[in-house]
């Protein structure tokens, strides 16, 4: 597979070590050449598969941005005519006006494929993908076959998702959370017909390819780290895409349940959450359902989902923050503690989702309780990041820019969190633009700024060339800006009483009131959704045109910047390194460089060893 | 792994063997599944409206079968570390046949249901019997992705690929067996006790 690179591993031999059985890949013949198919379509190197993800999560972004900018403008100026957008649009415009069912389209695709498409498979997918057996040590994943599997069957599921989009009745229009009986009714709405059988298929396929990933990423983790690379010296990006996949593992299959039982309603005629529905006159005889049972099992999997999209950021920022400053990362095992105790609360908060559900008060007050205590690691996290910033060199590299903004959004974001977490104040705020404005900055915006941070701190590893510095601060600053324009209004609004979900507010007295701030988000949106294409011409540009980049151009300490400019399949030419050091021994007293790589013994550095330090040097 | 990727020089992790532990996770994630389904089920019921049958009387008969293919399984187990491969050949054919007459007992148990006016949907069906077929459905599922399995360690032991030093695919199709047969026997004592 790998003819290009030679290995000293005594490949044909027997390895010796206990904790191995007989390793059958071992006997593979691995002398043959790779065609353009193999290596970069159907690819089993990670490095290939993360660029995969990647590029197919900047569609999806620019997918979801798009539909996102159609629905701001209907509600920033829902008076206009809207037949300069027939040629798109076609028919779904109406008399120069948006149809509002398609308006429930647009808000349902943006949000499934946000937060699916782009912020789980586009983060999680290119990052663990790329950095997990790079960072750890290994050649490649546990199983390199099921990897590529694992994107092929995200690739599938896009394909039904974007298919969907241009079918009659329209895509899966029940929101992202898909409520039955809105979803599971064709005569409810003209999206809940074959758009949304669409939208199960494509997200039944989803959750496979992450349970593919998942499973892989953990077992990287655990059996390939390499000699000495210890669990307490193991990046903090590592640790968080390992609590992910974990947190997959275990939510993913509960909402494929749901989704199944969901499926059998719509098309087998089954009663699992229907009851009781009279539907344009006629009573259906469906009886014995629940639908609240459904929500139940969604949000058992939709909590989780939010740390599975806001954790790889974490622990990305956390790494990128700590290079920057030239510091170690604060407090180390209490970055770690606060990761395995989110991980943790996932599971036993989901309900505080559901208070306006009618669940008894005292229930809702447990999930009160166990919520507002995310506020503790979360709040642990927060110092520990500034804690790094503070008097460090700071370096301000477009990824440094995008992590302190991560830091930002999400002190911001979570703010509103512990308000939202309270079931009296939530059930005030529920149904407004609070709720939107708060996950929007906590995990939407924090996420996508990981997600940049990670493009540009890991864009010279992946493609051998550096981002163009300039153009990235720019594309930071009409970002940054812009999010806050668009989501601090929306609090405002959302507080006065703005419900969400409406395709028209001009009905109501009480609302047209909001009528400039709405103007004044709707502007700020699509201004920030332009912006985007800065990043996106500096990315394509750059894998082509951008300057060369070295080895390690950030002077960071991790193992993937030991690997060539551009690794082959095999990460390494020669020997795996094996690790000494944490990963965070930056500017420490007495050393010559402001940056100790976690493959150098402590036997050559015997300037800054501390005590404890130099007897294993010795 | 990538194929020059040698186990030799790894921190030691679990002391599984990479793939083993890829069929454990796999094994939690199908595990999460049913905890869902079975949970909702409880849920479901609490509520209600809920429709008392008798469980059909195959079932009793399906899962002796699936309990003797364990075994089978288990003993083929032990003739491939003994290097006995005509043994683990006659054992593993019968675990597949025993597999496949599982499945063919669940389909008749799906007619005795039928018959029983229990139905899996339409005006007639309520959820208990809904999700009577969901739960058999989706293990039948899962057993045939065990039968697919087994072939492919079938045909390993056919090209001598499966002896007491080469051990890992067949321990992984009994531990993959096993799993299926605690998950049915598990189901079938969580219908006896709720249905």
């Amino acid at each position: 597979m790998a003819a290009n690179i030679p290995t000293n591993a005594p490949v044909h031999g027997t390895p010796t070590v206990p904790h191995v059985e007989h390793d059958e890949h071992l006997h593979h013949d691995e002398h043959h050449e790779q065609s353009f198919l193999t290596k970069y379509i159907f690819s089993q190197d990670h490095k290939v598969i993360a660029k995969q993800f990647l590029i197919t999560g900047i569609f999806w972004a620019i997918m979801g941005g798009a539909l996102s900018s159609l629905f701001r403008l209907q509600l920033g100026w829902p008076e206009s005519t809207m037949s300069w957008l027939t040629p798109v649009l076609g028919k779904w415009v109406e008399a120069g006006k948006l149809n509002p069912e398609f308006y429930l389209a647009l808000v349902t695709m943006h949000g499934t494929i946000m937060v699916f498409f782009v912020l789980t498979a586009g983060l999680s997918g290119t990052f663990s993908n790329f950095l997990i057996p790079l960072q750890v040590g290994a050649r490649d994943m546990a199983s390199g076959f099921m990897n590529m599997l694992s994107y092929w069957f995200f690739f599938i599921s896009s394909i039904i998702m974007f298919s969907s989009i241009f079918i009659e009745t329209g895509p899966a229009s029940a929101g992202w959370t898909i409520y039955p009986p809105l979803s599971a009714l064709p005569q409810a709405i003209p999206g809940s017909g074959a758009g949304m059988t669409l939208w199960l298929v494509s997200m039944a396929l989803f959750i496979i390819s992450q349970l593919l990933g998942g499973v892989n990423y953990i077992t990287t983790v655990i059996n390939l780290r390499t000699r000495g690379m210890s669990m307490g010296k193991l990046p903090l990006t590592i640790w968080s895409f390992f609590l992910t996949a974990i947190l997959g593992l275990l939510a993913f299959p509960v909402l494929f349940s749901a989704a199944l039982l969901l499926i059998f309603d719509r098309s087998f005629g089954t009663s699992f959450f229907l009851s009781d529905i009279y539907i344009a006159g006629q009573a259906l005889n469906n009886t014995g359902g629940s639908p609240i049972l459904f929500q139940h099992l969604f949000w058992f999997l939709g909590h989780p989902e939010v740390y599975i999209v806001i954790m790889p950021a974490m622990g990305m920022v956390s790494e990128i923050l700590a290079t920057n400053s030239r510091k170690p990362i604060f407090g180390y095992r209490a970055m770690i503690g606060s990761l395995i105790g989110i991980s943790l609360l996932s599971f036993v908060v989901w309900a505080h989702h559901m208070f306006v559900t009618g669940m008894n008060p005292f229930l809702g007050s447990v999930f009160m309780f166990l919520t507002l205590i995310i506020a503790v690691p979360s709040g642990v996290k927060v110092f520990n990041w500034l804690a790094t910033l503070w008097r460090g060199n700071i370096r301000f590299t477009t990824a440094m820019l995008f992590s302190i903004g991560f830091v930002s959004l999400f002190i911001s974001g979570g703010l509103t969190g512990i308000i939202l977490g309270n079931a009296a104040l939530d059930i005030q705020m529920h149904n407004t633009y609070f709720v939107v404005a708060h996950f929007h900055l906590v995990m939407g915006s924090s996420a996508f700024f990981g997600l940049f941070a990670g493009v540009y701190h890991w864009f010279p590893k992946m493609f051998g060339r550096m981002l163009d510095e300039k153009l990235g601060y720019v594309h930071f600053w009409l970002t940054f800006i812009g999010v806050y324009l668009v989501f601090m209004p929306m609090h405002y609004v959302g507080i006065a009483g703005f419900p969400r979900r409406y395709y028209a507010w001009t009905g109501f007295d009480s609302f047209s009131q909001f009528a400039d701030l709405n103007k004044f988000i709707s502007a700020a949106a699509i201004f920030a959704f332009i912006g985007q294409f800065i990043f996106i011409f500096n990315f394509f540009y750059s894998i082509w045109r951008g300057r060369r980049a070295t080895e390690n151009p950030w002077n960071s300490n991790t193992l993937e910047w030991t690997t060539p400019v551009i690794p082959g399949h095999g990460n390494w030419p020669g020997a795996i390194p094996a690790v000494h050091r944490w990963p965070y021994d930056y500017s420490k007293p007495g050393a010559e460089k402001d940056f100790i790589p976690q493959n150098v013994p402590y036997s050559q550095t015997q300037s800054s060893n501390l005590p404890n330090e130099r007897e294993t040097a010795e | 792994m990538h194929p020059s990727e040698t186990l030799t020089d790894k921190e030691t992790g679990t002391g599984l063997h990479p793939l083993r532990l890829l069929l454990i996770l796999l094994i939690i994630s199908i595990l999460m599944m049913f905890a869902g389904l079975t949970s909702g089920y409880i849920v479901r019921r609490d509520e209600g409206n809920w429709l008392e049958f008798d469980l059909p009387t195959g079932l009793l008969f399906n899962t002796i079968v699936i309990a003797i293919s364990s075994a089978t399984m288990q003993w083929a187990w032990f003739s491939a570390r003994k290097d006995n491969l005509r043994q683990v050949k006659i054992g593993m054919l019968t675990t597949l046949a025993l597999g496949v007459l599982f499945l063919i007992g669940q389909w008749q148990v799906w007619g005795e249901l039928v018959s029983n006016r229990v139905y899996f949907g339409g005006a007639d069906s309520n959820p208990s019997g809904s999700f009577m077929y969901v739960l058999t459905g989706v293990h039948g599922f899962h057993l045939i992705t065990g039968l697919i399995f087994l072939v492919l360690v079938v045909v390993k032991s056919l090209r001598y690929e499966v002896h007491s030093r080469q051990m890992l695919a067949i321990t992984n199709g009994t531990i993959y067996w096993h799993f299926l047969g605690a998950l049915w026997l598990y189901l079938y004592l969580f219908l006896l006790l709720n249905h």
